[in-house]
């Protein structure tokens, strides 16, 4: 069936009534509301996202959360969740390839060398808690390998997960921001402000992967909703909302490996 | 010393107050009226307790109050003392420092010495000097508005205002208590206004009073004139009665009696302490007076005393109440027209009596009184 | 387990002293006037300082996040002033945490000052104490018990504030990061250990200051009898 979706795109309309509970990371919760959108066009199905943290998400779910689908954005908790036998077998596979930035509302803040934040003109920055949330941690990373994490990091402002983080930016309760590309690439809502794509040698690669919980082996549509996730028309969303797709054949490789 | 000149408008929800005050630089004034009657109203605004009043006040030629001149003293700047019906003395403090309270803020500010010595005087006065450590709730109440008045005469007030002081007390409490008001109406050199609803404290304390009845002044001036007069509710119903100020004008040991003479002649009573010269005040009440047209000698009643009916008004259907004018000794017949002089006496009698007697304005009698009291 | 790192509860401590300290500075001419006033005012005054007893948190942690930022209503005074930001700092902690714990504080100096009424301020009025002296000299000793539990009750509130802070904080350590943030932060990190001590150790110092409170209180507050 699966590869059946693949080929085909969408897959045949065949209706399944019924809910499926996502749990996304908060940098993709735009993302994947344009994808549940294009879902339930084809489906008869209501798709509920929820969306915080990773490690938070993660922690909810060792505790018994129940969720069909977990779009994380780092590649060790859904990997974690694999080994704790929380996944449907073989469910786990790379969604999307994410993109860090430095956003302010600002136009003149970031320039796009990010040389402002190297001369440590930048007076308050925020990033997402490296604890939670994979964008933090790479944000940490990018500032640790720039040489500027001990500058920055007395009054570096935490959020909770990197939608907080993008919140405190739009406001202007900061003069900059670590967030994902996707958070200022939404085509609904366009952002102005200043940019700088940080450059992919400063950080470790945001793979995003995605689990089919046990919950959801009894649950068709949670099934159809991970296969959509591989289809031509999920993927042309989340390239459009500023993320990389792995390449097909990578995820077939990826399928492929033995779980270590 | 002017005395006190005061006038007041303000709504209540059961009445309005309309009052024109004029009250004597000496002495106490007794505002008196049955509950409700707005005394207690009236003598805040006189505290200037009551900032909606409209009117006028002045004390001794200081204006505390003039609505044609925007002119309203907070009461924190008069120079009065208040005595509350019930008491507030300051929980917080004990009875030294809530008379200190009052003390340390007067003025003029004089020396220590003279502080001290006034302190002393107003302790020993009121009987406070065992009580000083105390705290209000440990006290009696007697001990609290004893405690309450030394604190008002503290700051050395020029008008010294009390809301019926005694009402919150039982009678013995009250019996207490008199003594050291009657020792303070002899000390005060200030006008004193005493609220109160009973007569007995009229009697005994006041040298003047004012009548209020449904926020409305229906008389004022001196105590005992008023009391005889018949248009007034105080010479109707039970309690009425004739105050007499006289002096001892001599004892008869024999007998164990006293006499006392007054502007209206002369009464025996029992045997009185103090000299001869020493001013009292005696009450006669109403039905203790019955009338004879003849003296005579055949009688246990000692004090027979010739006067002329004044006036006559029915007190019921069974009553009547005399107003009688004494003769003055050494005046015969009723020629004289009424004076301000006159002493005149209330008498309760029958109908019944009246008529038989054919008792009229004008007719020469012999009034007869059973029972003297003393008040003071 | 990494070192416990007991900043948050420092911070939370001298978050609550300070909100304390000015709730009362600011909260008893405030209560005063609502007790004794007869405004038409009156009523809707006390209806909107007890809205942060009944809104959610997100609410006031919202209207905050907009009113100290750079655009806001308090926020662009300051910026203009000091050039630098307010929501994510201590001094925004504590605007946010003053509105938080308002009514903690403003109810029971209110109620207090409501009881004592009248009688006893007209009998100091009497006796030449002008309207400062009679608040110092009456009132407040009176009031002693209301200002021991509004001040009690504001500093507990403040020190379990959650809500606005996780709004507003930014989760700065040694500056924002309080002890409830600490806690959920280490529990979201699944760090239970750590979030074991923390909030044991909050527990039992909450404890023991209300009790303490308590205790005192019923020693020293005089009995208003009348």
């Amino acid at each position: 069936m699966l590869a059946a979706g693949i080929a085909l795109g969408a897959p045949a309309a065949a209706a399944h009534d019924g809910e499926v509970n996502v749990a996304v990371a908060a940098n993709f919760l735009s993302t994947s509301r344009a994808l549940a959108r294009r879902f339930m066009a084809d489906h008869q199905a209501r798709v509920l996202i929820s969306s915080g943290s990773t490690g938070k998400l993660y922690a909810q779910i060792r505790h018994g959360a129940p969720y069909d689908l977990f779009l994380a954005a780092d590649v060790r908790r859904p990997r974690k969740l694999e080994q704790a036998g929380l996944i449907v077998r073989d469910s786990r596979f790379t969604y999307a390839v994410g993109r860090l930035v430095l956003w302010s509302r600002d136009p003149r803040q970031v320039d796009t060398d990010g040389r402002n934040l190297k001369h440590g003109r930048i007076a308050r920055l925020a990033i997402a808690n490296p604890k939670t949330a994979p964008y933090g941690a790479a944000a940490r990373t990018a500032l640790q390998r720039l040489g500027l994490w001990s500058r920055y990091r007395q009054d570096l402002v935490r959020g909770e997960n990197v939608g907080q983080t993008f919140q405190f930016a739009v406001t202007g309760n900061v003069d900059a921001a670590f967030v994902a590309l996707s958070q200022i690439s939404d085509p609904h809502h366009p952002q102005g402000g200043s940019r700088w794509i940080v450059p992919e040698r400063l950080y470790p690669r945001i793979e995003q992967q995605a689990v089919l919980l046990k919950n959801a082996a009894a649950n068709p549509a949670a099934a159809d909703f991970a296969n959509f996730l591989h289809s031509a028309a999920a993927r042309a969303i989340i390239e459009r909302y500023g993320y990389g797709v792995p390449a097909l054949r990578d995820r077939q490789a990826q399928r492929r490996q033995p779980t270590p | 010393m002017n005395g006190l000149d005061a006038s007041f408008r303000l709504a209540r929800a059961d009445f309005e107050l309309i009052a024109d005050l004029t009250i004597p630089a000496r002495g106490v004034t007794a505002l008196f009226g049955p509950s409700g009657s707005g005394k207690t109203t009236l003598l805040r605004c006189l505290a200037g307790l009551e900032p909606e009043a409209r009117g006028h006040l002045q004390l001794d030629g200081e204006v505390w109050q003039d609505d044609t001149r925007s002119v309203f003293v907070a009461p924190h700047r008069r120079a009065l003392g208040f005595v509350f019906q019930d008491t507030r003395l300051f929980p917080h403090l004990n009875v030294r420092a809530n008379l200190d309270y009052g003390r340390r803020r007067a003025h003029p500010i004089d020396t220590r010495h003279i502080q001290q010595e006034r302190f002393e005087h107003i302790v020993e006065l009121l009987g406070l000097s065992g009580l000083l450590e105390r705290y209000p709730a440990q006290l009696s109440g007697g001990e609290q508005q004893r405690t309450a008045i030394g604190r008002a005469l503290l700051t050395q007030p020029r008008l010294l205002l009390m809301d019926e002081p005694l009402a919150a007390l039982d009678a013995a409490r009250k019996r207490d208590i008199l003594p050291y008001l009657d020792e303070l109406r002899r000390a005060l050199d200030i006008p004193v206004v005493y609220v109160t609803h009973a007569i007995d404290e009229v009697s005994r304390l006041a040298d003047h009073l004012v009548l209020i009845e449904s926020g409305q002044v229906q008389a004022s001036g001196d105590l005992m004139p008023l009391l005889s007069r018949l248009e007034y509710p105080l010479a109707h119903g039970e309690g009425a009665m004739t105050l007499i100020e006289a002096r001892i004008a001599g004892h008869d040991d024999a007998y164990h009696l006293s006499d006392l003479a007054f502007a209206g002649g002369s009464l025996t009573v029992s045997r009185q302490p103090g000299e001869i010269g020493d001013r009292v005040r005696v009450a006669v009440h109403a039905r203790d007076v019955s009338i004879a047209l003849a003296p005579t000698s055949q009688s246990s009643i000692l004090n027979v005393l010739p006067a002329t009916v004044a006036e006559i008004s029915q007190e019921d259907p069974a009553r009547v109440t005399l107003r009688l004018r004494l003769l003055r000794p050494g005046r015969k017949g009723a020629a004289d027209a009424g004076s301000e002089e006159d002493v005149f006496l209330l008498a309760r009698i029958t109908r019944k009596s009246c008529e038989r007697l054919e008792l009229a304005p004008g007719r020469e009698v012999y009034a007869q009184v059973k029972s003297v009291a003393l008040v003071g | 387990m990494q070192d416990l790192d007991l900043t948050p509860l420092w911070l939370t401590l001298e978050l609550a002293a300070v909100t304390t300290v000015i709730l009362l500075l600011l909260g008893t001419p405030l209560a005063w006037w609502l007790a004794r006033t007869r405004s038409r005012l009156k009523t809707p005054i006390e209806a909107v300082i007890a809205l942060p007893l009944v809104l959610p948190p997100t609410v006031l942690g919202f209207y905050l996040l907009i009113g100290l930022g750079p655009d806001g209503i308090v926020g662009g005074p300051w910026r203009a002033m000091t050039g630098g930001a307010l929501a994510v700092t201590f001094p925004g902690l504590v605007i946010g945490s003053v509105l938080y714990s308002l009514p903690f504080v403003v109810q029971p100096l209110q109620n207090t000052f409501e009881t004592i009424g009248n009688p006893l301020l007209e009998a100091a009025a009497t006796l030449r104490a002008g309207p400062l002296d009679r608040f110092f000299t009456v009132v407040l000793p009176l009031a002693r018990g209301g200002f021991i539990t509004g001040a009690t009750l504001g500093f507990a509130h403040t020190v379990g504030e959650f809500g606005v802070v996780l709004m507003i904080g930014g989760n700065v350590p040694g500056k924002t990061q309080v002890i409830s943030i600490a806690i959920y932060d280490h529990v979201e990190a699944l760090e239970y250990a750590q979030a074991h001590l923390l909030s044991a150790g909050l527990l039992a110092f909450s404890f023991v200051v209300l009790f303490l409170v308590y205790t005192l209180n019923r020693r020293w507050r005089p009995a208003l009898g009348r």
